[in-house]
């Protein structure tokens, strides 16, 4: 098991070298560079500037340049926010992103696992059809027009009863996360929720479950103990790609929520063109993605052993 | 225990009576496609979904030639508006500032409580551009408001918008040019003495005529520009109608999802086929070859899939910059080539590992079958399903792609529509005009819709597993 996860961590580790070098390169395609933007930065500023970050030496001592900070964890200061360093911004509102995550994350896994054991317990029946249709019509409706209803939805509702039940935008309490969570957790909630019907059918058909039902097991156990415990493993095995799609669909989720958090930072940084903050948070990310991966595959070699043999 | 019985009955040797539908139901003679076509046809969702396809596709294609309505024509006066019939307007003239002569009356200052409704409110003229009102002076005030409301005032209170006051000694006239509506408005004129508003109020109905101004008229094209006011006979001109209302800047609804359609459409199909066939023939020459090839081609493929999918749709179209005048299609098409390639030619290479192992290819090699032969002969028809679901989920894909990437203002640019970037520009409105986001997002649910069924219908049809991609 150790030699496995050693052996997992050092390809994440090169991945996300490869990941910070690909956004290195890609970054400087972009004609100019970000110091020649025609803000008034004094020479003095400017050249403090570029001897911070070589920008005056060749390619190649950039890139060493660039990797070492990125190894000491220093991503550079902000261009368009004042005073702010790339850390600070992801310290201040990746928190804000992670909670709201996990909530979504919570939210699509719960429901997966619920209307997937249902819809394959009524097979091909209404509520199986039914449920079918939502999930179609969940993958289908792009994240944004999904908020933005939901938003207009809420506001119309606020407005029918007099009074505000959940805020329609803003962050604080758990009232403000909740709708934002649903819809975040809705998309990835339905793709889940259709691995797991399947899932649970193919188990269905296990020989374990024809013995268990012989041996006179009640019906209650065998479902839970037999069927579902063994139909979850294909659905852990998406957690991965499902954080990396609640994190990119959290962008537009927090831009039109207004919730403070990184993905909304990162579109604001992208329309202003604020290069560290673009770099910085890509590289930030694609680490965090790695590493979320790297977890779910070690938890899935702890709860299934055969995997670890391959 | 009793002995089984060794006797047959006699009937039970005869041939069994032939079955018809056992016959039929076996399908001599068809090919693998032809059956895939007759599963395909069989499958009533399949069928929805092609025709809806098939449908958008015939609209976005045919939509601009019989609906000729330019999509970036600005109308500044039917900003947000919802469905309309093209309806004659009234053509005004361009006018300064409306004067009347001044009303000498009596202006011994009174306590505003003293002073009294503003008699005689009467209409000079009412249209769309501009509603003229005037009144006989109130002895002892100073100055009057007036205040606009969609519905006849219940209280004092109730007098809605206040849009405006006299400003010269003696002016009792006011003209009101605000964002004018063709509907019933209810003016109130209130006097004052100059700090305090009298109780009394004078309220007038008020309809304007649907009217357009010279200058609007010549610049949407619906008098010629080279056009005199002066010898211009024609009062009335025909406004063009919009079947679905228009956007916040009053461009044509209808027009612009049919242009977006085409832009996303476009890219959606265009950077599927493209990135699905360099996936395929990516993924085709590393399972072929094999060996260290295959290892290090599959290893870079990894790293690719590593990337944070859409963070690095941003980076690339950032990259590739865009110029003035440029739509900004073809960067985003490239960069989903870039980035979207992996998925198929992990999907290809499986294939033609387990491909190459089979039976008939061996015989086919042994046979003396040359590497070009193999593939096309063995490899491509058996290959062709995978590649064929692989990129029916790679259209709504990229459609999503280019509709996200819109939306956060990082698709196409803006003169040019697509239904991500109309979304975009819906959004901002979504509490007052919804319609402007509905439309264009549910072309893309739609669409993406459709596409996702057939794909489904597809996979049973021809009956191949492809790895569902989150």
């Amino acid at each position: 098991m150790l030699a496995y996860v050693l052996k997992r961590l050092l390809s994440g580790a090169i991945t996300v070298w490869f990941i910070a070098t690909a956004t290195f390169f890609t970054m400087h395609v972009v004609p100019g560079n970000p110091l020649s933007a025609e803000k008034a930065v004094s020479p003095e500023i400017r050249r403090n500037l570029q001897a911070r970050y070589g920008l005056d030496q060749p390619l190649f001592k950039q890139y060493v340049l660039y990797i070492g900070n990125m190894l000491r964890g220093d991503f550079g200061i902000s261009y368009t926010q004042q005073n702010r360093r790339v850390n600070d911004i992801i310290r201040d509102h990746f928190p804000v992103s992670a909670l709201l995550g996990v909530l979504a994350l919570c939210i699509a896994t719960a429901g997966a696992v619920f209307w997937g054991a249902l819809s394959a317990q009524f097979r091909d029946r209404w509520p199986d059809t039914l449920i079918m249709v939502a999930v179609i019509f969940g993958i289908s409706v792009p994240g944004f027009v999904v908020a933005a209803m939901a938003q207009w939805a809420l506001l119309k509702l606020n407005h029918a009863l007099g009074f505000t039940l959940l805020p329609i935008a803003g962050w604080g309490g758990f009232q403000h996360m909740l709708v934002p969570a649903l819809v975040l957790g809705l998309g990835v909630g339905a793709y889940m929720t259709r691995l797991m019907r399947s899932s649970m059918l193919e188990v269905a058909g296990a020989d374990y479950l024809r013995t268990a039902r012989a041996k006179g097991l009640g019906a209650w156990r065998i479902f839970f103990r037999h069927q579902l415990r063994n139909a979850l493993l294909p659905v852990i095995t998406v957690l991965g790609p499902a954080i990396a799609a609640i994190t990119t669909g959290g962008f537009v989720v927090e831009l039109i929520f207004a919730i403070p958090g990184l993905g909304r930072y990162f579109v604001q940084a992208v329309q202003e063109l604020d290069y560290t903050v673009i770099m910085g948070t890509t590289v930030f990310y694609g680490a965090f993605l790695v590493l979320m991966v790297l977890a779910v595959d070690i938890l899935y070699g702890l709860i299934d052993p055969r995997i670890r043999l391959r | 225990m009793s002995e089984p019985s060794t006797a047959i009955a006699p009937e039970l040797l005869q041939p069994a009576p032939p079955r018809p539908e056992l016959e039929s139901s076996a399908h001599p003679g068809r090919t693998y496609w032809q059956q895939v076509a007759r599963r395909l046809a069989r499958n009533p969702r399949a069928i929805v979904a092609l025709s809806a396809i098939v449908l958008l596709l015939l609209a976005v294609a045919i939509g601009p030639w019989l609906y000729r309505v330019d999509p970036a024509r600005l109308g500044l006066g039917t900003a947000a508006q919802g469905p309309s019939r093209a309806q004659a307007a009234l053509l005004v003239r361009d006018s300064g500032e409306w004067r009347l002569a001044p009303a000498p009356s009596d202006e011994t200052p009174r306590a505003a409580n003293a002073l009294a409704a503003p008699a005689r409110v009467s209409v000079d003229s009412a249209n769309t551009e501009r509603v003229r009102l005037y009144w006989q002076a109130v002895p002892g005030a100073t100055r009057y408001h007036v205040y606009r409301n969609t519905h006849a005032p219940r209280t004092r209170s109730d007098l809605g918008l206040p849009i405006g006051n006299t400003t010269a000694r003696g002016q009792v006239y006011y003209e009101d040019r605000l964002l004018l509506r063709p509907r019933e408005y209810f003016y109130s004129v209130v006097a004052s003495d100059g700090v305090d508003e009298a109780g009394a109020v004078a309220t007038l109905s008020v309809t304007p005529q649907l009217a357009i101004g010279w200058l609007e008229a010549q610049l949407q094209g619906l008098v010629p520009a080279s056009a005199e006011p002066s010898q211009w006979r024609e009062e009335k001109v025909l406004l063009p109608g919009h079947p679905l209302g228009t956007d916040y800047l009053g461009r044509d609804l209808l027009a612009r999802l049919w242009y977006g359609g085409r832009t996303s459409l476009f890219i959606g199909v265009t950077a599927a086929l493209l990135y699905v066939a360099l996936g395929a023939l990516y993924g085709a020459v590393a399972g072929f070859v094999g060996g260290w090839v295959d290892d290090a081609m599959m290893r870079f493929a990894d790293f690719v899939v590593a990337l944070p999918f859409l963070l690095f749709m941003v980076l690339l179209r950032i990259a590739f910059g865009i110029g003035p005048g440029e739509s900004g299609v073809l960067p985003l098409v490239v960069a989903l080539l870039l980035m979207s390639w992996p998925a198929s030619a992990r999907l290809v290479r499986g294939q033609v590992l387990q491909l190459r192992e089979e039976a008939y290819v061996q015989v086919a090699r042994l046979a003396g079958g040359s590497s070009f032969y193999i593939i096309v002969r063995h490899m491509l028809p058996n290959v062709l399903a995978v590649i064929l679901v692989a990129l029916t989920f790679a259209i709504p894909q990229a459609i999503f792609t280019e509709a996200f990437l819109s939306f956060i203002g990082m698709g196409v640019t803006p003169p040019t529509p697509s239904w991500g970037s109309m979304s975009n520009d819906g959004i901002r409105n979504l509490l007052v005009h919804p319609a402007e986001l509905m439309w264009p997002a549910a072309c893309i649910s739609v669409s993406v819709l459709a596409f996702n069924v057939l794909g489904d219908a597809l996979r049973d049809a021809l009956d191949v597993n492809v790895q569902e991609r989150l």
